[in-house]
């Protein structure tokens, strides 16, 4: 026993202990690799297909796949210009790489950053959703802070590129059960219908307590939720932050007139 | 110590929460709701069995100074390869669980295990000591969650049981209990039944508190 003490031992130990280990490791990300690939990619497209109405619950992974691939068209926008552009491929587009690369990514001042995200990128993927030749739906990534967390979603416009089609959350670590209830459907369903801009103005917002039916301009507001008020004003924060001068706006405004 | 009993010990008569008082930070984080209790308890089990045996087969070959280190290993290791199996077949609720997965390293349950059991005993014996121990922690789990999800979100794992006043229902859910703390009350509570059950477990008080002393004397 005493032997094992020796310095010659415990090295010996330490790295065979250390070559096991790792090849353990090692064979298990890469054997799993696909699989997990997988899942993320099929969480990305069902939260897209969610935030369309697109997913029915209880579809298979092949169906989501299927309704995917026939449905929706993904395409990068130039934030800066608010164009189209094609000098990423959408199939191999990381956008949260894109958001930390100083070269493709624009920093925000404090005036700017009201999302809170301190770097924006100069390039989103945006996703099309088309009927019969026309634009039927656009599907926008945005993303803000909460009160602990980025928040990561997807909000879907109507083809007059001005009413909420859906809007839901793929990313968050908020608390569960109050700022957590983002993503409760019932709330989620509170979203449609609603409009973005009012004379040109974003003018959305998430109000505090439930919006009272009678009040002018309802057509902007969304019940906040209980419990959750630095949640509640991360997403109008994120909302309108996307949705602003830095956002889509001037890509929405190009689309609309057919410039983009 | 017979098999059954390795197996079953920890589960009430000495069980690593509530009288080891060991593993209680991930019994705070992870029990706002029961699927990812769940997840979890299996996990820890996993680390806890298989960490123990690794442990325990090559305890004649550790060098006693750098034992912790190696444990570690064993221990780290094994959290990576249950964190890739959860992402590649329970992806949503490796989603949720997210960080705390990794953490099962720091459970102090699982070194416990390895340091205090499969360093002196056999792998088969220490393999099952894990899986009691985990089971013990489970259980313990699985009760903070039970309260914490019903009257939290008025739901058992995720099933509506009391409909909230979010969805049209009656209930209103208290928020307190899907905060972290509510867990503390809810072991302290665990505790307390356990040890008005098994009375060996209550301790010995370290002082006695003397009968009226005086004001007089205290000065």
């Amino acid at each position: 026993m005493a032997s094992n003490d020796t310095i010659k031992k415990t090295l010996v130990v330490a790295v065979a202990l250390c070559i096991v280990c790792s090849l353990v490791v090692s064979s298990a990300a890469v054997l799993l690799k696909p699989a997990q690939v997988k899942n993320k990619a099929l969480d990305r497209k069902s939260n897209i297909l969610a935030a369309a109405g697109m997913l029915e619950p209880g579809q298979s992974s092949a169906e989501i796949e299927e309704v995917y691939a026939s449905k929706i068209t993904p395409r990068i926008v130039d934030l800066q210009q608010g164009t189209y552009t094609d000098k990423f491929d959408p199939k191999n587009f990381e956008q949260r790489k894109i958001a930390k690369d100083p070269n493709t990514s624009v920093e925000l001042s404090d005036a700017e950053d009201q999302a809170n995200i301190s770097r924006r990128e100069n390039y989103s993927i945006v996703y099309l959703v088309e009927k019969d030749g026309e634009l039927d739906k656009i599907i926008l990534p945005v993303h803000g802070y909460g009160l602990w967390s980025t928040l990561y979603g997807f909000l879907a416009l109507e083809s007059d590129l001005n009413t909420v089609a859906g809007f839901g959350f793929y990313e968050h670590g908020e608390t569960p059960g109050l700022g957590g209830e983002v993503d409760n459907p019932k709330w989620k369903g509170l979203w449609p219908g609603k409009e973005i801009y009012e004379d040109g103005e974003v003018a959305i917002k998430v109000v505090k307590g439930a919006v009272d039916p009678g009040a002018n301009n309802v057509e902007h507001k969304v019940d906040g939720l209980s419990g959750a008020t630095l949640t509640s004003n991360g997403v109008t924060n994120l909302v309108q932050f996307w949705m602003g001068e830095m956002g889509y706006k001037q890509f929405l405004a190009n689309l609309k007139s057919g410039e983009a | 110590m017979s098999m059954k009993e390795t197996l079953t010990g920890p589960v009430f008569n000495n069980n690593p929460i509530a009288l080891q008082i060991l593993g209680i930070c991930s019994a705070l984080a992870v029990t706002s709701s029961l699927n990812v209790t769940l997840v979890m308890c299996v996990s820890v089990i996993a680390v806890t069995a298989f960490s123990n045996l690794a442990v325990s087969s090559i305890r004649h070959h550790i060098p006693s100074s750098i034992r912790i280190i190696v444990q570690m290993v064993i221990i780290a290791s094994l959290v990576i390869v249950v964190d890739q199996v959860l992402k590649a077949y329970f992806f949503t609720i490796s989603k949720q669980l997210s960080v705390f997965v990794g953490l099962i390293i720091t459970n102090c349950i699982v070194m416990g295990r390895a340091e205090g059991f499969a360093m002196k005993n056999g792998p088969v014996a220490s393999f099952i000591d894990g899986i009691g121990n985990g089971l013990g922690y489970s259980v313990v789990l699985l009760f903070v969650a039970f309260f914490r999800e019903l009257f939290g979100s008025g739901s058992l794992f995720g099933i509506q049981i009391l409909e909230t006043v979010n969805n049209g229902g009656w209930y209103v859910p208290n928020g307190m209990m899907l905060l972290p703390p509510s867990a503390f009350f809810l072991i302290g509570f665990f505790i307390w039944g356990l040890r008005a059950w098994k009375k060996d477990q209550v301790e010995e008080p370290e002082f006695k508190i003397c009968s009226n002393t005086r004001a007089q004397e205290a000065v």
